[in-house]
């Protein structure tokens, strides 16, 4: 155990020099300005003495390193800058904005795992099948179809044609009141007080961008359960495990199953960032009032502290993750030790 | 098993000709492929109308027999439109993956030639681009460089510069000691002369493929970076852009603004993933027969 410790601890390590890159790109990023960026936080009205004024508050006329241990030193406080356009710190933004963001991915990525490998076993076992086909073309249609056009078309059939689903205009229609918040989302802060009426109305909202991002997230998990588990299926302990006679069941999902699933660990990092980038897009076509739509209004209002504060989050945010994916993967698999790479 | 007489190029035509016969997908796509082209050389020519000019006594008409694709809010002709953004969209990505194969190609070949501290700090390099979601990090890119098409170009090349590099660096990483660089070497060729005339052409099949599928891959981000409002500016046409347009008609019904723009443009990510799958037919050795 003392060495699965260690190896955990030697994964952790490995984050550190990323991390510090992330900060540098980021800081990079954030002085890369168009212009200066002095005279562009002074707005148009300024003379010369409020741009120098400005200039020594931002720190602007110190050297590129200290600016950059002013910049790290922030960051430690939890300090992203200002917002022009809300007036808040980005931090706070961010985070009052984060629940919704990661109650639709969360949802769109249990729909996707819970879709595409039960789709990719069945792929695999019947290879050439109807199953098959079905398989191939989700990935298919997953890589080619642009997050933001499925959006547009199921808005146009299930809201305008069929009338199922709500008007796509953020998460809650404004006829319910929002539940207090507890974790911030809102199944489960209805959930936790028994509202079921805003319950049903929250999934109602949230279910038409959770299929828009879970259909483009299912395309690679699907290709990689297909392709993990024909090789597991293919191999010799399998052959020895139908020969000794045990259920179909028990191969499949007691020994295929569990192997073929650490490949498939191994993509959701890769899913992971894409997903957190179609985030940005699926939230724009449904008003959804998360971070991604929050970084697109900074965006169009030139708010540039916002935008690389939101840059930065989602870094270290992916950075955290595929951290976790590592050690959750060392954890189902024992020969996997990081000495070895 | 081909005639050994036969010359090498007469060969590989055969073989492409197999390919093609062989799956007929393959050849769906490199059809497709062509019209794109085509489209996007000839398109601005052959249109029926001009795509910028709007005409407020028919705006919002359905697809009919003179506006095929229908028109817009401003009465543009969305047929037009959508032939006539095929140029931009292409030149973009286009433009983006050659800046990231040229770049990729040098850095990556670099590296692994040579190895060294070179070597550790391209993987650094390359480890923390790739530690950023990649489409948050070309949003980042555009917002800091400003809101332009050719930054748009940049982004999408940074973004796509890893996957070229790491593969370049691989293939000429397990050739440098290869038999066949050891003559070149002792006949007194430079190193980099071997890199670029002995080792660098065996990497170019699988970057073909790679090329391809990330053409895909690139048009799809670029769309998506002016599908929120970056890069592009509104008069101009370009599918990501017309499909944010069309979308705020979308609610009310008026389709064909959003679906034809959407539709061309998820066509040409086909093409170019159907593509890349028949190259790898093309080009991968265990498939040849």
């Amino acid at each position: 155990m003392s060495g699965r410790l260690k190896s955990i601890g030697l994964r952790v390590l490995q984050a550190v020099p990323v991390v510090i890159g992330v900060v540098v790109v980021s800081f990079v990023l954030t002085r890369a300005l168009p212009g200066d960026p002095a005279v562009y936080f002074a707005g148009a009205a300024a003379d010369e003495q409020s741009i120098q004024q400005i200039r020594e508050a931002l720190g602007l006329d110190k050297s590129l390193l200290q600016q950059f241990l002013i910049y790290v030193g922030d960051l430690l406080h939890g300090d992203f800058g200002q917002s022009i356009m809300t007036g808040q710190p980005v931090a706070d933004d961010l985070i009052r904005k984060l629940p919704a963001s990661l109650e639709l991915t969360l949802l769109a990525l249990c729909m996707s795992c819970g879709l595409a490998v039960p789709l990719g076993i069945m792929a695999a076992r019947n290879p050439g099948s109807l199953q098959d086909h079905l398989c191939r073309m989700v990935v298919t249609a997953g890589v080619s179809l642009p997050t933001f056009f499925t959006g547009v078309l199921l808005i146009y059939v299930f809201y305008y044609l069929l009338g199922w689903a709500p008007s796509p205009l953020g998460r809650l229609d404004f006829i319910y009141i929002e539940p207090d918040t507890v974790t911030g989302f809102y199944l489960i802060d209805s959930a936790i007080i028994g509202d079921w009426e805003v319950f049903f109305g929250a999934l109602k909202q949230l279910a038409l961008p959770a299929i828009t991002l879970a259909l483009f997230t299912m395309a690679p998990i699907a290709r990689m359960t297909r392709a993990a588990m024909l090789s597991v299926l293919s191999s010799d302990f399998i052959r020895t495990a139908r020969a000794a006679g045990l259920t179909e069941r028990k191969v499949l999902y007691g020994y295929a199953l569990r192997n073929a699933l650490l490949p498939v660990v191994t993509t959701l990092g890769m899913v992971f960032s894409f997903t957190l980038g179609a985030n940005v897009l699926v939230e724009k076509v449904f008003a959804w009032p998360g971070i991604g739509s929050y970084a697109v209004e900074a965006l169009v209002a030139s708010d540039y502290a916002a935008v690389q504060g939101f840059v930065l989050s989602m870094a270290l945010l992916f950075v955290a993750l595929n951290l976790i994916i590592d050690i959750s993967y060392s954890l189902i698999d024992p020969r996997i030790g990081f000495e070895a790479r | 098993m081909s005639d050994t007489t036969t010359s090498p190029r007469r060969q590989a035509l055969a073989h492409f000709a197999y390919v093609m016969r062989d799956n007929p997908v393959t050849f769906l796509a490199f059809a497709m492929f062509a019209a794109f082209v085509l489209m996007a050389l000839f398109g601005p020519a052959l249109v029926p109308y001009d795509p910028l000019a709007s005409d407020a006594s028919k705006a919002l008409q359905p697809p009919s027999a003179s506006h095929w694709f229908g028109t817009d809010n401003l009465g543009r002709d969305v047929f037009s439109r959508v032939i006539v953004a095929t140029r931009l969209d292409l030149t973009i990505s286009v433009a983006a993956v050659a800046l990231s194969f040229v770049f990729g190609s040098i850095l990556g070949a670099v590296a692994g030639y040579w190895g060294g501290w070179l070597d550790a700090v391209l993987n650094r390099v390359l480890d923390t681009i790739m530690a950023f979601p990649l489409f948050v990090l070309a949003m980042g890119i555009v917002a800091a460089l400003g809101n332009t098409v050719e930054n748009i170009v940049y982004a999408t090349a940074i973004i796509n510069l890893p996957f070229y590099a790491r593969l370049v660096r691989a293939e000429v990483n397990i050739r440098r000691e290869a038999g066949f660089v050891q003559a070149a070497k002792l006949s007194g060729e430079s190193d980099i002369s071997i890199l670029a005339r002995q080792i660098f052409p065996n990497a170019l099949p699988p970057m073909m493929v790679q090329i391809s599928l990330n053409l895909g891959w690139a048009i799809l981000n670029a769309a998506g970076l002016s599908f929120i409002g970056l890069g592009v500016r509104p008069p101009e046409a370009e599918w990501g852009i017309m499909v944010a347009e069309g979308a705020n008609f979308i609610i009310s019904g008026e389709w064909w603004l959003a679906l034809f723009p959407g539709l061309w443009l998820m066509m040409a990510v086909f093409t170019f993933n159907l593509m890349g799958d028949g190259l790898r037919d093309l080009v991968d050795p265990r498939r040849r027969t």
